[in-house]
This record gives structure tokens, sequence and C-alpha cells, in this order.
């Protein structure tokens, strides 16, 4: 159980781990079906948040729609 | 009464096409600035829009409420347009657009190059560079472009779905600053000619649709509107009006008057 240190939308966290993609978005209390996650710079789908392992130093965004024009 | 009327005409009209999908309403409105959720999901009803643009931006980590436009929008009722505003360069633009599509639910994109921080005037280079690449990738691109004939062009020719030119920059409410050069690029293109940015009030929608573009897409004259629900309503009947006005095919202009009444028959 060593914390991993990831950047997430441009901000170090710290989780636990081993941990997952979706450990990540139940840690930050987000649901997966408004948003998406680019690991790495490579767009996860929905299907495979739980089958996609974390590492020490990724970078992740979790990006969804806002208002705009 | 008026809103019968509005709806006949709405119907009397040929459906957009883009990309072989049909709207009946030329009107596309944004989601960006408004005061409330209410505020916007009232005005976008009034506007009789069916397309609207959305934005793609990180979630903000510590609000522990999901703050999706989504949520407030019903993706069942209306066409969901992701942009890439926000975008300076064409590798940040297909990056987001490749987001959008993954979080959407459609393969259409409003591409978004900007050049210029102050005029938010699109970067030709960058914008024809993403659209070459979006477009093998498979997406339906609508681009915002300048009011520039051979960029239009170039776009078309790269595959673009439709080609949205200016009206005067984003958010500056000018109106139509060069009709001549947006009648040209509608007479040139074959693909749907949507005029994006710069309307600031229901004349200026008017004054747009009366060159014979397809149709028009606003923003900040709604959210900016004192009352948004209400330029709404104008803005919906301006656009029909423009609409109605360009079909109808307008008198020639002369610089000498005309009676209207009987020059014969005067009591002399």
């Amino acid at each position: 159980m060593s914390p991993l240190r990831i950047q997430v939308n441009g901000e170090v966290r710290e989780i636990a781990g081993p941990a997952k993609l979706t450990d990540l978005l139940v840690h930050l209390a987000l649901d997966p079906r408004t948003i998406v996650v680019e690991h790495n710079r490579r767009i996860v789908r929905r299907d495979a948040l739980a089958g996609t392992s974390l590492a020490e130093g990724d970078v992740v965004e979790l990006i969804h729609f806002v208002g705009g024009g | 009464m008026i809103h019968a009327q509005s709806v006949a005409l709405e119907t009397m009209d040929q459906p957009l096409t883009i990309a072989g999908r049909s709207f009946r309403s030329r009107l596309m409105v944004g989601t960006g600035k408004y005061r409330s959720q209410a505020e916007m999901v009232g005005a976008i009803d009034a506007s009789g829009a069916e397309i609207v643009t959305v934005a793609v931006r990180r979630v903000d980590l510590d609000r522990s409420k999901d703050e999706s436009i989504l949520h407030h929008l019903d993706p069942g009722k209306y066409f969901l347009l992701a942009n890439t505003a926000g975008c300076y360069t064409a590798e940040d633009a297909i990056r987001y657009a490749r987001l959008a599509r993954e979080a959407g639910f459609n393969a259409f994109v409003k591409l978004e190059v900007i050049g210029d921080k102050e005029t938010l005037l699109p970067d030709a280079v960058g914008l024809l560079e993403a659209a070459v690449t979006l477009v093998k990738e498979g997406f339906q691109v609508l681009a915002y472009t300048n009011d520039d004939l051979i960029t239009a062009l170039r776009l078309e020719d790269a595959g673009c779905a439709a080609v949205m030119p200016l009206a005067s920059p984003i958010g500056s409410g000018l109106g139509l600053i060069n009709p001549y050069a947006i009648r040209t690029i509608k007479r040139r293109l074959s693909v749907p000619v949507i005029v994006d940015a710069g309307v600031g009030t229901a004349s200026d929608a008017c004054i747009v649709m009366e060159q014979g573009v397809d149709g028009i897409l606003m923003n900040t004259a709604l959210a900016g509107a004192t009352e948004p629900v209400h330029m709404a309503t104008a803005m919906r009947h301006a656009v029909l009006a423009g609409r109605a006005a360009y079909l109808a095919g307008r008198m020639a202009r002369r610089e000498i008057a005309v009676p209207s009444s009987p020059a014969k028959g005067l009591i002399v």
C-alpha cells in the first residue's frame, strides 16, 4: 500500500497504490459517465478504466463539457 | 400568434443540412457566460435552437458537486456541438476535439484555433492544419474562420462539413462588419456557411441572414443581454425574418425616389 504520486489536472495528488483509473475516480467522487479520462496523453475509454493501472508520475486529465460558445 | 407564424416559417423553409444531418432551426447558440443555468436553459428554449455548443475543460477537482453542463441540457433534445475554444495551436485543438468526441454524442466539432489573445481572431494556418487531421480522423469539422474567401475555400477543400466565418470578433457585439465578404464566401462555397460570432442584437442577426448564409451561431448576444430569454425570442424572430427576406428577394436599391402613389389623377 505505497502511495502513488500522480498529476491530476495539473495538480500533484496522492493515491494509495496499487490503483486503477477507476480507483482514482472513486477517490475524487467523480461519475465516469460525465467525464473523459486522458492518461499520459492517451484517451482511455470508459470500459477500459477498470483495467488501466496508475504508476508513479503518471499524468491524468479529467475533462468534461462546460458552457461555451 | 407570432409564435405560430414563426414555426410556420421554420417549416416552410428547407431544413439546414450539415454532413447529412438536418436541422429545422438556422439559429445555433452557445452556453457560456450565463448568470445561471436556469437562465441559460430558458434562453436556449426561447431561441428555438437545436444545435447548442459546449466547451471542453478540466473538471474542477475541488468542487464536490459535478458541474458538467450535461446535467442541464438534455442530449436527446439538443444536438451538442463541442468546440475547441481556447486552443492556440493545431495540436491543442486536435487534442480537445478527440476528448470532445469521447465525451460527447457525435463526431461534429466546432474547430477553433485562435491566433491572438486580444482579438481572438482565428489562425488560418493552424486552423487548416487541424482541419486536415480531424477530417482524416472522421470528424465532421465546422471551422470557425475569418471572413476571408481564400481561407474558406481551403477549408472546404480540406473536407470541412461547414465553414463558419465571423461577423465580427467573438463577444464584440459589433454586428456584421463586411457583408460583401460574407456574401462572396456564401456564393463560392458548396458546404453550409454559418456566420459565427459578433452579433449584438436582433437587427445584426437579421442582416446576417439577409446575406443568404445558411445559419448563425451566437452566445454573448444572448448571455450578455439584460434579459437573455427575451433576447433569445428576439433573435429567433430576427433569424426567421432575415431568412424569409433573403428568400423573398429584396427590391433593387436606387438613389432617386420613386413615388408609391400614382402620378395620374392628381388634382391640379
